[in-house]
């Protein structure tokens, strides 16, 4: 039986409302008048103006605490990343850590985190103050409201840094041997110390330059006096001082930084007074140049190539002038004695100067040279130590080794 | 008196130093920062002390017309307008030395920063000639050490790897490079710092328990 024409219309219907939809969806389609290729690129123009992209979902589970080991100058946060932040992905942008002295706010920002972040330290606070937290995620579609307060919490000052008993108990330790070899030492009991070449070789320079009638050139490294090769470089400067003021041979020593300036006077004052010679000693002798590097580098190479000393000794903290120096020094003849714990530089010293004093032997210095008791009792209560290290560091290996680290967790540090 | 006093408060600021890294609660660590802020003043003084032997001396030398002492003329003007430039832009830039049109900017840009680029430039040369005499073979040492300097070279650049590659994998010279890099070099490199940082401790030690008083000149 044929269908009536109402009845065909109702069940064309949806299929009417359906051409419509895709009509105003796709104006330029419906149109029909552009090419295919040109079509589909308006096509996505149009999705992406006209649908915005949704605000991400916001991080959740955040936690405050106290950071620890510290003066109470920092709060660690940790909060669950939002759901939408996932890699490759660009819904998440950064998230936003506010702060607030109330739960109800005002609000103020303090720090953000990129993207792919789970944790962050505001350090920023005020010690024994309450703070609230939230965290939101930013995003192209915008800012989501954070999910929760959390607080109050404080940062407080921690008493004993938990991290770093390995380190007491080690350096109580080694004070312990210093201080024992010290007592032994005074006592008469003192320790033997082997011949080291670089220092025996000071004196033999000092007495070249006597006989050449030249002065000696002494560098007590380029940085300031909180450098401890610095302090063992002025240290030594006394003894230099002492053999030059007993040979009556001129000694210019230029220094870098005021501090080491003033003790260097100090020393070379010292030295000629413990010789028996105070009246030698020369006031312009100790020379103020720049704490610059190459400023002071061409100083001290402007006095090697005009004052021609016959000895030049090198002792303290060096860098990339470290070269530049023993050079030119070779170049003019000198006898050259170095010595440094930097690591990187000692090659440059080993292949340009005579001799060359190898990290721990700058420190032995000063004792080898005065032969003082309390000194030399120094030395042998680090040698101690050294030994201590070598059974920890063997002790190391074999657990570690054995999948055992309960020796590596405990030295651990923070 | 006059040694005890000063021996007295290096011991006991040593100390508390020492206390401060092992115990942050700001009753210490407040005190401890202070302690290290305020030596810059203490610098400051020096400076003033410095800057005076630097003009004695190089004055002393101008007036007697000693050899070069039109170099030391151009150390002194270039150092008195440098701080009075320095000054007149501490007062007018509120203490921005270094700002851009400052005139002690123009003094770094123009004068310091090209001298000292010079300066270390001039490295490339003396590396050259200090490393001719290094790897001159003289003895069994000096040829171990010729020997790893030329593996470590070679390893290190793309023909290096390009001519070895043909060579199973130990052989091979950026592999050879990295082991001699990783386990005797690094070695060798930690036995040294390991013996300096007791050095520093040990001599720490001695400056604070007055056994090295050598500083404090010899006058009783």
């Amino acid at each position: 039986m044929p269908q009536t024409g109402p009845r065909l219309a109702v069940r064309l219907a949806p299929f009417a409302m359906l051409v419509v939809l895709l009509a105003s969806a796709h104006p330029v389609q419906a149109q029909g008048t552009a090419a295919p290729d040109t079509v589909l690129a308006d096509t996505t123009a149009a999705t992406g103006s006209d649908v915005a992209p949704a605000a991400p979902r916001p991080p959740s589970k955040l936690t405050v605490k106290d950071a620890s080991n510290d003066a109470g100058r920092a709060l660690e946060l940790q909060w669950v990343r939002s759901p939408d932040d996932l890699p490759g992905q660009s819904l998440v942008t950064q998230y936003r850590l506010e702060r607030a002295s109330a739960p109800s706010g005002p609000w103020t920002v303090v720090d953000s985190a990129s993207a792919g972040s789970e944790s962050r330290a505001d350090q920023s606070v005020t010690r024994d103050t309450d703070y609230f937290y939230r965290v939101t995620a930013v995003g192209p579609g915008g800012i989501t409201p954070a999910l929760s307060v959390t607080g109050p919490v404080r940062a407080t000052s921690q008493w004993i840094n938990q991290t770093r008993w390995s380190v007491l108990i080690l350096m109580v330790l080694f004070f312990g041997f210093v201080l024992f070899f010290i007592s032994q030492a005074q006592a008469g009991k003192v320790p033997f110390v082997r011949r080291i070449p670089g220092i025996d070789a000071i004196e033999e320079a000092i007495g070249r330059a006597t006989e050449m009638g030249r002065p000696v050139l002494y560098v007590p490294g380029i940085l300031d006096i909180d450098e401890i090769q610095t302090v063992a470089g002025l240290v030594i400067l006394e003894s230099v001082a002492r053999l030059t003021a007993k040979y009556e041979t001129p000694i210019v020593v230029p220094v870098t930084y005021p501090i080491p300036f003033t003790i260097a006077e100090e020393m070379v004052k010292s030295g000629y007074l413990h010789a028996g010679r105070p009246e030698g000693y020369d006031p312009n002798s100790v020379r103020f140049v720049s704490p610059e590097q190459f400023a002071y580098t061409a100083a001290v190479g402007g006095i090697m190539l005009r004052d021609r000393p016959a000895a030049h000794i090198f002792m303290g903290a060096f860098y990339a002038e470290s070269l530049l120096l023993a050079e030119t020094g070779f170049q003019t003849g000198a006898i050259q004695v170095a010595g440094t714990a930097n690591v990187h530089q000692l090659p440059f010293f080993v292949v340009a100067c005579d001799y060359t004093l190898i990290g721990e032997e700058l420190y032995a210095a000063s004792a080898y040279l005065s032969k003082e008791p309390k000194l030399v009792g120094a030395l042998k209560g680090a040698d101690l130590m050294k030994i201590t290290i070598l059974i920890l560091v063997l002790l190391g290996c074999i657990l570690e080794t054995a999948n055992i680290h309960v020796l590596t967790n405990l030295l651990q540090t923070q | 008196m006059k040694r005890e006093l000063p021996l007295m408060i290096t011991a006991a600021v040593g100390l508390f130093m020492i206390l401060s890294f092992f115990v942050p609660h700001h009753v210490v660590s407040v005190p401890a920062d202070f302690l290290q802020s305020s030596a810059i003043i203490i610098v400051a003084f020096g400076y003033v002390l410095g800057g005076a032997n630097v003009l004695k001396l190089n004055a002393e030398a101008i007036y007697r017309r000693n050899p070069g002492w039109i170099y030391k003329l151009i150390l002194v003007v270039a150092l008195i307008s440098t701080v009075v430039l320095g000054l007149f832009d501490g007062c007018n830039r509120k203490g921005a030395f270094l700002e851009e049109g400052s005139s002690s900017k123009w003094i770094y840009d123009q004068f310091y920063s090209p001298m000292s680029a010079t300066m270390f430039s001039m490295l490339a040369f003396y590396i050259a000639s200090a490393a001719f005499r290094a790897f001159r073979i003289r003895t069994v040492e000096a040829g171990l050490l010729a020997v790893a300097a030329l593996i470590v070279m070679l390893g290190r650049v793309p023909v290096g790897s390009l001519a070895t590659s043909w060579l199973p994998g130990w052989l091979q010279l950026p592999t050879m490079q990295e082991w001699i890099m990783e386990i005797p070099q690094n070695a060798a490199k930690r036995a040294i710092l390991i013996g300096a940082a007791l050095g520093v401790m040990a001599t720490g030690l001695r400056v604070i328990l007055g056994i090295e008083r050598s500083y404090l000149s010899g006058e009783d």
